[in-house]
């Protein structure tokens, strides 16, 4: 296999498996830049993607090819109100964020699969008909190099994601409601004093990260596993927290760490096919994300700060 | 209403509530809750072998709750207690494959091992937040994955490409014949003894020692630590190491009493996990974790049987637990409820 057949065999792959982190880890940024731990994201995926492959089950037929996106919207609802509970509780009731956060992926991995039980009675959902298909970009596919890798065979999921990747980053950086996230998060005594409620700032931003976790959950599932059972995301949210963290709550940072963490991910998939690759051991692979994570907090790979003010709650006149 | 008072209400409202909102979910999706709760009061202490199981399931979360519950009076949260388990399960299990020697020796090698794999899974968190102000939850939920992954490489490397080790040798186990004998052969092996030790040696270390007078010091306030002159950092690691240490005894249960082997695994055990759930609900005392580790051990276990004898899934019981944690960490607004409620008491009087 030539390099140049290498790459247009993992790249294409890496979007892929990115998509649904990219997704994720953009709604831990705006939950964290708002002073807001949220550790509860696995479990927010995990909604996200009970209730996108149910949706999805349910009403194929009525949707034909549409279904997989409007379960996209049933599954952002679903996760969006499970996040309103980790709002309620870390920051109306002062409860440890990352204890509700916890509780919510502890919560969600449960409940979602005692309903598939009470709906399928068994372990599993039935596959999924109707999915995300792949296709080729006119036009932009026949372009030489760039084409195969980045417009042949590929998801609209994919795009989608890189889209609100960008589009995180003009809401944070270049608008007056990304200021206020901002100030939130880092000095929410001050931005209180300026007139910003801090309440309604952090209610809105923890109800984003839980939509598009949501998000993140249905489309994962509905394109690489296809059915719903308890291993289905299986550490997924704790990875796009590792690409939100490696990419220094920065939207782009997180879009980047999360191309790189699914690059490995299917580099520790598909590397069995590619000479090199397939000499390392499949572990180093596996746990390659997690380890530059910690390098990235430790500094070896650039300083990584957190907003100032991230996991305490605000209480009014407290020094 | 005393603070002491208040402080032991959280709890029990906490989990009378947890139950009534599973007895809702239960009624809402068509089961009957009392039949559920019944099947789950049967599966828990339904003969003798269900109690001998369900004090067999509270062994690991007694540990898993200690350690949780000493990295939180240090002011760390450990939430890496369920990798530290995972490496301490796997070199428990190894070490009694691998060698065989007299009892005596072997089975306090083995459980050694587990709280050295721990420690050093432990170790590295802590060195990372004492030299770099590195987040230890992160951290700790990174050294999870890593754990999960590694043992099960090591897994297979050791049997072969297995996946799973054989069965220990007969001088590692904690397996007991009297116990086993007692409650009508069930797996109750002698690691509940360790976890009760264990308890007292926590106890022991926080209340009676310098180092855990210093430990809980670093926890209620790093600069007055420091300016008392003590060694911040030195505590930061040592109280990670101690945790990661009870949190690998509690593999080593699993690898020397319950299962004999280490097998690979898809995904982690929850141990870990609900570890913090008994030391939330144990108010992060050594007693406490016990009252905690009974509860949320006896109700996992218990669970198992509400499938068979009243149809429903054994999942209601994790909502459950989940509901619990939630209205625990949300204590404030439950003793705001109180304080309002006796203020009333008051005015009525």
């Amino acid at each position: 296999m030539s390099f140049l057949e290498v790459l247009y065999f993992i790249v294409p792959s890496a979007i892929f498996y990115a998509a649904p982190l990219i997704l994720v880890a953009i709604g831990g940024v705006f939950s964290e830049r708002s002073g807001v731990v949220n550790i509860g994201l696995e479990g927010l995926m995990v909604i996200g993607a009970f209730v996108g492959i149910l949706f999805n089950l349910l009403y194929a037929d009525t949707f034909g090819s549409a279904t997989p996106w409007i379960a996209l919207i049933a599954a952002m609802f679903a996760a969006l109100l499970l996040s309103l509970l980790h709002a309620v509780a870390s920051i109306t009731f002062r409860a440890d964020q990352v204890v509700s956060g916890v509780a919510i992926n502890l919560l969600a991995a449960a409940l979602s699969i005692y309903l598939v039980k009470r709906i399928f009675d068994k372990g599993q959902t039935d596959f999924i008909t109707e999915r995300f298909s792949r296709y080729n970009v006119p036009f932009l596919s026949d372009i030489p190099i760039i084409g195969p890798l980045f417009f042949k065979s590929v998801y609209n999921t994919s795009f989608f994601a890189i889209g609100v990747a960008v589009l995180a980053w003009f809401v944070i950086y270049k608008t007056p409601f990304g200021l206020r996230l901002r100030a939130v998060g880092e000095h929410p005594m001050a931005a209180d004093t300026m007139g910003i409620n801090v309440t309604r700032m952090r209610y809105i931003a923890v109800m984003i990260s839980g939509g598009l976790a949501g998000i993140g959950g249905a489309i994962y599932a509905q394109t690489i596993t296809n059915d719903f059972g308890h291993a289905t995301i299986n550490g997924q949210g704790f990875m796009a927290l590792a690409a939100m963290i490696f990419g220094k709550w920065h939207p782009l940072g997180a879009m980047g760490a999360a191309l790189f963490f699914g690059f490995a991910q299917s580099l520790s998939i598909v590397g069995s096919s590619i000479p090199i690759i397939s000499e390392i051991p499949n572990v180093f692979l596996l746990i390659l994300p997690y380890v530059l994570t910690i390098l990235a907090l430790a500094g070896f790979i650039g300083r990584a700060h957190a907003p100032l003010a991230i996991g305490k709650p605000y209480i009014k006149g407290q020094r | 209403m005393s603070n002491r008072a208040t402080n032991l209400l959280v709890p029990i409202i906490s989990v009378i509530l947890g139950l009534l909102v599973g007895a809702v979910i239960m009624l809402v999706s068509g089961y009957d809750p009392l039949k559920g709760y019944a099947a789950l009061w049967n599966g828990i202490f339904g003969d003798l072998y269900t109690i001998g199981e369900t004090i067999r399931q509270i062994t690991p979360y007694l540990l898993a709750g200690l350690a949780v519950a000493f990295a939180f009076r240090s002011g760390l949260f450990n939430i890496g207690v369920e990798g530290q388990l995972i490496v301490g399960w796997f070199a428990a299990a190894y070490v009694g494959v691998a060698v065989e020697l007299p009892k005596i020796i072997h089975l306090p090698l083995a459980i050694l091992a587990a709280a050295v794999a721990g420690a050093i899974w432990g170790f590295v968190p802590g060195l990372l937040k004492a030299k770099f102000r590195v987040h230890e939850v992160i951290v700790t939920i990174m050294m999870n994955y890593i754990a999960l992954h590694v043992t099960n490489a090591l897994i297979r490397t050791v049997s072969d490409g297995g996946d799973r080790t054989g069965n220990i040798y007969a001088s590692a186990s904690l397996r007991s014949e009297f116990l086993q004998n007692l409650t009508e052969f069930s797996r109750l092996h002698f690691g509940i003894i360790i976890a009760l030790v264990m308890v007292g040696v926590m106890w022991l270390i926080l209340e009676k020692t310098t180092l855990g007078f210093e430990l809980k010091a670093v926890g209620f306030n790093q600069n007055a630590s420091q300016y008392a002159g003590m060694n911040v950092n030195k505590n930061i690691i040592l109280a990670m190491v101690i945790s990661g240490a009870f949190a690998g005894l509690g593999g080593a249960m699993e690898a020397l009493g319950t299962f004999e082997y280490v097998s690979s695994k898809g995904g982690f055990t929850g141990i870990g996990f609900d570890g913090i759930a008994v030391a939330l609900l144990g108010m992060n005392t050594p007693l406490g974790v016990v009252f905690g580790a009974t509860l949320f051990g006896s109700l996992k276990y218990g669970a198992l049987n509400m499938p068979n004898a009243a149809g429903i899934p054994i999942e209601i019981v994790e909502i459950v637990i989940a509901v619990i944690i939630f209205f625990v960490a949300s204590g404030y607004i439950i003793r705001l409820l109180l304080l309002r409620a006796s203020a009333k008491k008051k005015e009525a009087k």
